[in-house]
């Protein structure tokens, strides 16, 4: 039974009013401008797909013969385009656009627009009002599928405004790994993509979610995340930021709402051009004996401006631990970088929260130091550099990591 | 025997200050050759102007290495053409694991055999995930350092205090790890060379040094048995030196 017109209506109403409410970060985005709409036929296997979004699918992580892969899911601008679920794992978990999922369940309503409110920001606002999917995965409990699902949410036309809403629920006891890969098929296209995502780990569940962006120098990004993590429950974030972008801004927030629950956020960001990227993570500690942890490690090249935040709010009654690590590397003198560090205990007597900060240059003694061992300086800067970034990530190809070392290496020359 | 390193008139200088002052100094393949001296004499500053580290700036006179004029080339091109050194305090790489670094300079392919046996020998195992120098102690230290020539296989090492922050045990597995690097625990390599800086001496129990120097106030004085000088030091202090330049 599909979801209550009743619970829409309420929805859509909350978002009309929020329409023209300006975001708390980032520039301000006009979006009447992004008025493409294509619609685009299903396609058999990702095998199937063109030479150019193939390429881009790729390099987001994406597996095309869906080897070690539980299940997949594409869409293409704002048509989704490939479903499916490995036949051994039928019975763990469904996978579907979340259009699909709202129409099947009506218990959706307990979900949908319950961790993001629904009148954040404009961006928001326009994801209620268009929605065009987005992908919706749920592993039943005490299920753990070896294999992490993929998606890959892909824009391959201008003007485009991709505005997804995603819902991943992990039932009590279960675990599950996602990686998703966004992305676009041409180098010049401008537009913008708005992605909700809401995700729910229930008592004793685990998710592990990586998440890959290769954007372009026209492109605007505004994703809008919440986690909510039940007792026990654990949630592993990993964020990708290697490509050109021309605005980025995203706050994702991981609440700890069950004692003992846990979560930790690892981004990476690699500045390049003009980019304007302004992320961060943000952890609110409400059960008893929660842990958080936050690392993110920034690169700044080119003329790139980069925000780099972390809040820890601890509001536990009880003991909890958190700590952000925040560390910086500035490879131009045109490339700034901002962190910032936010600690907050309120009236929570038995928080330990901490965080360290950094930014500074590339170290010329460490580079020396591996010169001195006959390595050439250029690749004394690049193996330093991917060390910083610490990109060990499961089930990310190789040909991934070849290419982020590629980045590395156009870029660290100008860092001494 | 054939020379390996010569320097003439060297004087260095870091930042405004002038540390040496016109060194001479020449040692043929497969010496062992250690440098006394007080703290700031310039042992330090010698050996790190030979390795080539721009911060200790060559004001005068040359450098050669294997018959080369070596003076102005980089850090880089210096250890491809056959030097290493071993650092008395290693920078910490955070990010960059002893292993990674074993996988980058193993350029001559050593097998995984050999690799697993000298870091067993090593006692390094348990270090090779963690990133280089990173919370190691400084005997951890000395050890990676070794490591890590081993595979480099530098036909001149040059070596700074082995023995500093080292513990009595673990000096003597320094010290063997160095004859096996200068390939002296087997038949005597011919090729293979060290500069060794001591304040204490203590490694001299362990490796058979040919020639001491003592440094002294940026020049290199006292050529002899690297012994008889341990023991004049050890007598009268480096006063001598003063009286006698």
């Amino acid at each position: 039974m599909p979801i209550t017109k009743e619970y829409l209506k309420e929805i859509e109403e909350k978002a009309l009013k929020a329409k023209d409410k300006k975001a708390l970060y980032g520039p301000d985005i006009n979006l009447e401008k992004y008025t493409q709409y294509i619609e685009r036929g299903k396609i058999e296997s990702l095998e199937s797909l063109s030479r150019q979004v193939k390429e881009a699918a790729i390099l987001t992580g994406i597996n095309l013969e869906e080897k070690e892969r539980s299940g997949s899911y594409m869409q293409i601008d704002q048509s989704v385009v490939y479903e499916s679920l490995n036949k051994s794992y039928e019975g763990q978990l469904e996978i579907m656009s979340t259009t699909d999922a709202l129409n099947k369940y009506d218990w959706m309503e307990e979900y949908f627009w319950k961790a993001v409110p629904v009148d954040m920001d404009k961006y928001t606002s326009q994801v209620a009002l268009n929605m065009t999917h987005g992908y919706f995965i749920r592993v039943f409990a005490n299920q753990k599928p070896q294999y992490p699902v993929q998606s890959c949410l892909l824009v391959a036309e201008n003007y485009v405004s991709q505005n997804v809403h995603n819902i991943i629920i992990v039932e009590e006891g279960a675990e599950l790994q996602v990686i998703t890969g966004c992305s676009l098929s041409k180098n010049d296209a401008e537009g913008i993509h708005l992605g909700i995502s809401e995700f729910y780990i229930k008592k004793g569940g685990k998710l592990f979610f990586t998440m890959i962006h290769n954007w372009a120098d026209n492109f605007h990004v505004r994703p809008r995340t919440k986690i909510i993590i039940e007792e026990d429950g654990s949630f592993i974030n990993n964020y990708v930021l290697l490509k050109p972008v021309k605005s980025i801004q995203s706050f994702p927030v991981a609440h700890l709402k069950g004692d003992r629950s846990s979560a930790k956020f690892n981004t990476v960001i690699y500045g390049l051009k003009d980019s304007y990227i302004d992320l961060g993570s943000r952890i609110i500690l409400e059960g008893e004996d929660t842990r958080g942890e936050s690392i993110a490690r920034t690169i700044g090249a080119d003329e790139s401006v980069i925000y780099s935040r972390g809040d820890l709010i601890a509001k536990t009654k009880g003991y909890c631990l958190a700590h952000l690590d925040c560390r910086g590397i500035i490879f131009s003198k045109k490339a700034k970088i901002f962190a910032i560090p936010e600690l907050v205990s309120e009236g929570s007597m038995k928080s330990e929260l901490s965080h360290e900060a950094s930014i500074g240059p590339i170290a010329e003694e460490q580079v020396e130091y591996l010169m001195s061992r006959g390595i050439s300086k250029d690749d004394a800067v690049s193996v330093i550099t991917s060390g910083f970034l610490n990109l060990d990530i499961p089930f990310i190809p190789e040909f991934l990591d070849k290419n982020i070392k590629e980045v590395i290496k156009a870029t660290a020359k100008d860092a001494l | 025997m054939e020379e390996m390193l010569r320097t003439e008139d060297l004087w260095v200088s870091i930042g405004e200050r002038q540390v040496l002052k016109g060194v001479y100094f020449s040692m043929n393949y497969g010496e062992i050759n250690v440098l006394f001296g007080p703290n700031g004499a310039g042992k330090t500053t010698l050996m790190m102007t030979l390795m080539g580290f721009p911060k200790y700036r060559v004001e005068q006179g040359k450098i050669y290495f294997k018959g080369e004029d070596i003076t102005h080339l980089d850090l880089y091109e210096r250890a491809r053409l056959g030097l290493g050194i071993s650092f008395q305090r290693p920078p910490t790489v955070k990010g960059v694991s002893l292993e990674k670094l074993i996988g980058i300079i193993n350029t001559n392919g050593r097998s995984k055999e050999y690799l697993d046996s000298i870091i067993e020998k090593l006692n390094l195992s348990r270090h090779m995930q963690r990133g280089l120098n990173d919370g190691f102690s400084g005997g951890e230290m000395k050890r990676s350092e070794l490591l890590q020539l081993m595979v480099q296989r530098p036909d001149l090492v040059l070596i700074d205090e082995p023995e500093s922050g080292v513990d009595i045990e673990n000096i003597a597995l320094v010290g063997e790890a160095i004859n096996s690097l200068l390939g002296k625990d087997k038949v005597k390599d011919k090729k293979r060379s060290a500069i060794i800086i001591t304040h204490t001496g203590y490694i001299l129990d362990f490796v058979n040094a040919d020639k001491g120097y003592i440094v002294f106030d940026g020049k290199l004085l006292c050529r002899g048995n690297p012994r008889d000088i341990l023991s004049e030091i050890k007598k009268h202090g480096y006063r001598r030196c003063a009286e006698c330049r």
